[in-house]
């Protein structure tokens, strides 16, 4: 990164977030305002997300998604100041092509362009939606599951997965159970459905292991016990969610006893589920710190929180240079320099 | 009866709540392990008896196996509680922030050799971290919290034990967690030899690799 003139100025950022099966575009300004926040989503017709076929389809919505965004915040291209788009991490293909458009859009509009960490960024617009301040974050979707915590100019990573992400794991799970990705009703909110009609606790690994754990087993598990046949979905459902989200919600439990702060965060993806939800509010509470929760339209991937995180990256000076906006594919959270908290 | 004086809360962890008070005329930690709320109550139960009844046995363990831990008075599985040894002291995480880098580097191999004795016995800790190894006035070091531990003598359970005290220095100690874990290592490494560590390191690395976004994964 490279610092960026101070007398750059303008009022909105437009962020482009491209990394997984999402193609998002938001619009903020720079004191927080979000202007407008459309995406679209890639729905495979059967299994997860094809790397290459996301990255088709995120090229093909992009200008439609872009106008729709443009329209809704009531601007012109030119009155954009800057572009910030979401470098990593994620797929190699899905990045590249929103990383293309912003590369388009910086060059022909002459403005700054500024890359931004997928995973800072799902922390700052919960922070901005929700008013939290320090919170510990329990940042959990598809492809991360970490606790994390500011400590002198970075997020820390307290505890993390080992294998795979949360939302991967129910998932892999509801496509294993046979149920379908459709729009409007992701296939954790299926599990989710199902789960509340759960009742009998299925014995499943529970692996903590410190501050981390480990996911992989008890998905094979789940999956184990439901073909074996003798188990209701309903049921394991209910016992995948149970153990999987017991298990993080301890984690984040040792975290913010450690660190001792007074609030809680979540985001990502998984954050749009309830059952999650309540168990970090009854923590919480145990440590009176104040629970947050993003709200859902900024809880999966989204354009809004590349655009704002391009915002507070920009006003700390920080420009991505052209030839420095290689997409990151394994860019870490604790990576990355965070100078606009002090 | 032994009947406990009154007792006060001492620290409130996530997983368990310290009690201080006298038993026998010896000051003593009361370990609680207070129902979650946030999970299922089967599942609850069940967690917490096996870490009262697990903890107590590894302990023990590990004084057999040279590391001192404070000794155990009485355990009460349906009530989840362990009566131990109130161990005068304190904390490393906050002795390796005040201390010089020479003294640093004494403490972390210390507690290198003492991971490794624990590991040799087929002892994984389960959550090294700098607050869960006490120091006392006499320089001995204090191993306690073996609440998420187990009996393992595989290379997995041994790599990510390490892989855990990595962490812990990285994310708490994170000015100087490079060079306390290569003086972690240097003590390992004495106690296990060249060979038996080097083995371990490898497992760390394949470990890390297996993680989300490292950067060295796809090497």
């Amino acid at each position: 990164m490279r610092k960026a003139k101070k007398d750059d100025s303008g009022n909105y950022c437009l962020g482009i977030e491209s990394s997984a099966d999402d193609f998002g575009v938001g619009i903020a300004t720079f004191s927080g305002e979000i202007l407008a926040n459309k995406s679209d989503s890639y729905i495979p017709a059967e299994g997860g997300i094809h790397p290459r076929e996301a990255a088709r389809h995120h090229a093909e919505v992009a200008d439609k998604v872009l106008s729709e965004a443009l329209s809704k915040a009531g601007l012109k291209p030119r009155e954009l100041s800057v572009i910030a788009f979401s470098q990593g991490p994620g797929l190699g293909p899905s990045l590249r092509t929103g990383a293309t458009v912003a590369r388009a859009l910086a060059s022909y509009l002459e403005v700054p362009l500024v890359g931004v960490n997928h995973s800072v960024a799902h922390i700052e617009i919960g922070k901005l939606k929700t008013g939290a301040h320090d919170p510990v974050t329990l940042y959990a979707s598809g492809g991360n599951t970490m606790v994390t915590a500011f400590e002198s100019g970075r997020y820390r990573v307290f505890g993390e997965t080992l294998d795979i992400a949360l939302g991967n794991c129910l998932d892999v799970f509801a496509r294993e159970a046979g149920l379908k990705h459709k729009k409007g009703l992701p296939l954790g909110a299926a599990v989710e459905q199902l789960a509340a009609k759960g009742e009998k606790l299925v014995t499943l690994p529970y692996v903590v292991k410190g501050m981390d754990l480990s996911l992989s087993g008890l998905l094979t598990a789940a999956t184990t016990a439901l073909q074996k046949g003798d188990c209701k979905l309903e049921d394991v459902c209910y016992s995948l969610q149970e153990n999987a989200f017991s298990m993080v919600t301890e984690v984040t439990e040792r975290a913010l006893a450690h660190t001792e702060k007074k609030e809680v965060l979540l985001t990502g993806g998984v954050a749009a589920n309830k059952r999650l939800q309540s168990m970090l509010a009854i923590i919480a509470e145990e440590h009176d710190a104040r629970f947050n929760v993003v709200p859902l339209e900024f809880a999966t991937d989204n354009g809004a929180m590349i655009a704002w995180t391009g915002v507070l990256a920009f006003q700390h000076g920080l420009v991505t240079a052209l030839d420095e906006s290689f997409v990151k594919l394994r860019w870490r959270v604790d990576k990355v320099d965070v100078p606009w908290i002090s | 009866m032994d009947k406990l004086a009154e007792k006060t809360l001492f620290k409130k962890g996530a997983e368990a709540s310290l009690y201080l008070s006298d038993w026998h005329e010896r000051r003593v930690i009361i370990k609680l392990r207070i129902p979650k709320k946030y999970r299922p109550p089967a599942l609850d139960e069940q967690i917490r008896s096996y870490r009262t009844v697990h903890e107590p046995q590894l302990m023990h363990e590990a004084k057999v196996a040279g590391v001192p831990t404070p000794l155990i008075y009485m355990v009460n599985v349906p009530e989840s509680s362990i009566t131990m040894e109130y161990i005068e002291g304190q904390q490393i995480k906050q002795v390796l922030n005040n201390v010089p880098k020479a003294e640093r580097h004494d403490l972390c191999v210390k507690i290198g050799d003492s991971i490794a004795r624990l590991h040799k016995q087929g002892l994984i800790h389960g959550d090294l971290t700098t607050s869960n190894i006490i120091l006392n006035p006499e320089g001995k070091l204090f191993f306690v919290d073996f609440g998420l531990g187990e009996k393992n003598i595989e290379l997995e359970a041994q790599g990510v034990d390490l892989h855990l005290m990595k962490q812990a220095l990285q994310s708490t100690h994170y000015l100087f967690w490079e060079e306390c874990f290569q003086s972690v290592l240097c003590g390992y490494t004495s106690v296990l030899g060249v060979e038996v560590a080097e083995e371990v390191y490898e497992k760390i690395r394949e470990i890390e690799r297996r993680g989300r976004y490292v950067e060295e994964r796809k090497k």
